[in-house]
């Protein structure tokens, strides 16, 4: 199969639902001849022209909110927050706006808004470019949380995504949009809440999303050598999880190592080990781990940047805890 | 306003000149890897810097932003803690946590760099109501540039800086571009000036690449701010000689209009000649004067290369306070 970048599954993806549904159109900040930060939007501007490729003064608040605009209007936005840790100046737009307008409004205004975004740190861009923030929406009731790892399921989901009647937060990575993987030249969606397996195993259960899969893939191969299989569980959308296919892994394997480069308090991470802590108890054979980023601003130094997200080594040492070994 | 001194003259240059030169290895550095992360030089708006902390006083605040290493060295930073941050060493002023987009110094009254946009302008209310309470006739300069004064934070600042009559002199920067966003794109009105009517406060328009003028026009604006008169508004026309980033091509502007400004609005070039024209200075003296400042930056870069890294275990160890 022919394999591509993951901006370029993006930008693929986005030119597939522009042709096929022209309510679709993209706002944000120097997507327009400069095709976004990390390029994904190359050339759109072209095929689009501007009514379709907003290109924004830095508001990011009216990007979201011209976002839910006119999607209770009958369009399909997709607004861009060059940055996650920028979506805290739109906060209300997000939070008190788009995840309620449709709840609250008794479904009156339905609201298909993707609001597209990356984080995640390992470029040196401290501490107000590198935040891993994905537990503030998840924590939100009314918006999904889609934070996929590979090309190929960064293709299927921002389609769906852009298909969805309602607010999808949609979080990629800074580092891994260089990053190549198989994807099929046929078109194809990926639902929501349907986790994937990126590597099979018994021993334990690698509960791994966006960057940290890769890093859990590594560590696993490397447990092979020494004799122990690790599974690595991604489940692609947070927000809906996909629970039942986790206990699932859970219950086979007996063990579980929930990663996350979020720091610690309060994450995704600890959600998911309390929630296993809760429902699959007896099937546990030793407590679960979390292996995290430390609870403090990304520095800049890159010795202490590195020092304060999760890598190889941490997740192999969490396995072998877990394992008793 | 009385007639400028030829030290006055003489600084300015030397701000100018520091500023360009720290800027350029800045590039240097980053083009070999020792800088990382953003960097955001200033080179081509000089003269704000220059010409605006030459209009305060040592204890007055100022607020900087994401292309703020100018702003700190006008207002007196020291070269090797600026270099040492912007390597991530130990000694840098923010001990390597911060890197380019986050130098603040409170002895010097530097309040911080920001890596957002528009993120230190509500600060600036802050410090304006501190200074106010205090009574003491500090003021604060809060720098921006185009693209941030249409953040809504823009505007709720500068309310409440009227509102409360607060003694805030808000620069703003126009380089005409934010990124690749052109200014006369972006903003609904053809001058920024032209909001401070919205806030009722005074607005001027002021060439950024004149130190003389952008002197002139903050002092009065410190004056104003001083006497109890509130906050001021000042467009300092401007441009970024370079990309947004060393990796910027900028290929959002035209060629002519780059060469036009390098060539006619260059504060180096044109402050220069101005100063050897009015016999301020000689060539030989400007010749002294780039020496030294040439030597400065490079110690400043040994200083730097010299400094240790911050310590592993002492940051995994003030993590836990976190
Ligand atoms: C709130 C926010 N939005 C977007 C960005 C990304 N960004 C960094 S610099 C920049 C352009 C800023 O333009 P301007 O304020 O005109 O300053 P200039 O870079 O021209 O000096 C943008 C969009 C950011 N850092 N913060």
């Amino acid at each position: 199969m022919r394999e591509i970048e993951y901006r370029e599954a993006i930008r693929e993806a986005i030119i597939e639902e522009m042709n096929r549904d022209h309510k679709v159109f993209l706002i944000g900040e120097d997507i327009g001849k400069y095709g976004g930060a990390f390029r994904a939007y190359k050339g759109l501007l072209d095929m689009y022209g501007e009514d379709r490729v907003i290109n924004t003064p830095i508001s990011e608040a009216a990007i979201i909110g011209a976002g839910i605009g006119a999607a209770v209007t009958g369009y399909r936005p997709v607004s861009e927050l060059m940055f996650i840790d920028f979506a805290a100046l739109a906060m209300d737009q997000i939070v008190n706006q788009a995840a309620k307008i449709r709840y609250m409004t008794g479904d009156n205004l339905r609201c298909p808004l993707v609001i597209r975004t990356q984080g995640g740190a390992g470029r040196g861009v401290a501490a107000q470019h590198s935040q891993s923030l994905e537990a503030w929406f998840y924590h939100v009731p009314g918006l999904k949380v889609v934070m996929p790892a590979t090309p190929y399921d960064v293709k299927g989901l921002l389609k769906t995504a852009i298909r969805d009647d309602n607010v999808v937060m949609f979080i990629e990575h800074k580092m891994i949009y260089l990053l190549k993987g198989e994807v099929p030249e046929e078109e194809y969606t990926i639902p929501f809440g349907v986790a994937d397996i990126k590597r099979q195993g018994s021993d334990v259960t690698i509960f791994a999303y966006s960057n940290m899969v890769y890093k859990s893939l590594e560590a696993a191969a490397d447990l092979e050598k020494e004799g122990i299989s690790a599974e690595v569980f991604d489940p692609r959308t947070l927000v809906p999880l996909d629970e039942e296919a986790l206990l699932k892994s859970v219950k086979k394997t007996g063990r579980l190592v929930v990663v996350t480069e979020a720091c610690e308090r309060g994450s995704v991470a600890s959600d998911i080990a309390a929630k296993v802590a809760l429902k699959a108890f007896d099937w546990l054979d030793s407590p679960v781990k979390v292996v995290a980023g430390l609870n403090t601003p990304i520095p800049y130094n890159s010795t202490l940047e590195q020092a304060s997200i999760p890598h190889k080594a941490d997740i192999v040492n969490a396995v072998k805890e877990a394992l008793g070994k | 306003m009385p007639k400028l001194t030829s030290k006055q003259k003489v600084d300015f240059l030397k701000t100018i000149i520091t500023i360009r030169r720290f800027e350029e290895k800045t590039i240097q550095l980053y083009q070999v890897a020792k800088i990382w992360g953003y960097l955001h030089p200033y080179v081509g708006e000089e003269a704000i810097a220059a010409g605006t902390c030459a209009a305060l006083e040592k204890r007055d605040y100022i607020i900087s932003t994401h292309r703020g290493h100018g702003h700190s060295i006008a207002k007196g930073a020291d070269l090797n803690r600026m270099m040492a941050e912007l390597l991530g060493k130990s000694t840098g002023y923010c001990k390597g946590r911060g890197g380019s987009m986050h130098i603040a110094d409170t002895e010097l009254g530097m309040l911080g760099a920001n890596g957002i946009v528009g993120g230190g302008i509500p600060i600036s209310v802050g410090a304006g109501f501190s200074c106010k309470m205090e009574g003491a006739s500090r003021v604060t300069v809060c720098y921006f540039s185009d693209g941030a004064s249409n953040n809504g934070v823009f505007h709720e600042a500068l309310n409440m800086a009227s509102v409360f009559n607060l003694p805030v002199i808000y620069v703003c920067e126009n380089n005409m571009y934010a990124i690749s966003m052109s200014a006369c794109e972006s903003i609904a009105c053809k001058d920024i000036a032209s909001r401070a009517s919205s806030y009722d406060i005074p607005g001027a328009i002021v060439d950024g690449s004149d130190p003389e003028a952008v002197y002139n026009i903050t002092a009065s604006a410190v004056k104003r701010a001083r006497s109890g008169k509130g906050p001021s508004l000042i467009e300092a026309k401007t441009y970024r000689f370079g990309g947004h980033h060393p990796n910027d091509p900028a290929e959002y502007r035209e060629k002519e209009e780059v060469e036009y400004y390098k060539t006619e609005k260059d504060p180096v070039i044109n402050y220069k000649k101005k100063l050897i024209e009015e016999k301020v200075l000689s060539e030989d003296d400007i010749k002294n004067m780039e020496q030294q400042i040439v030597k400065a930056v490079e110690d400043s870069v040994k200083f730097a290369e010299e400094s240790p890294e911050p310590q592993l275990d002492k940051f995994l160890e003030e993590v836990k306070s976190i």
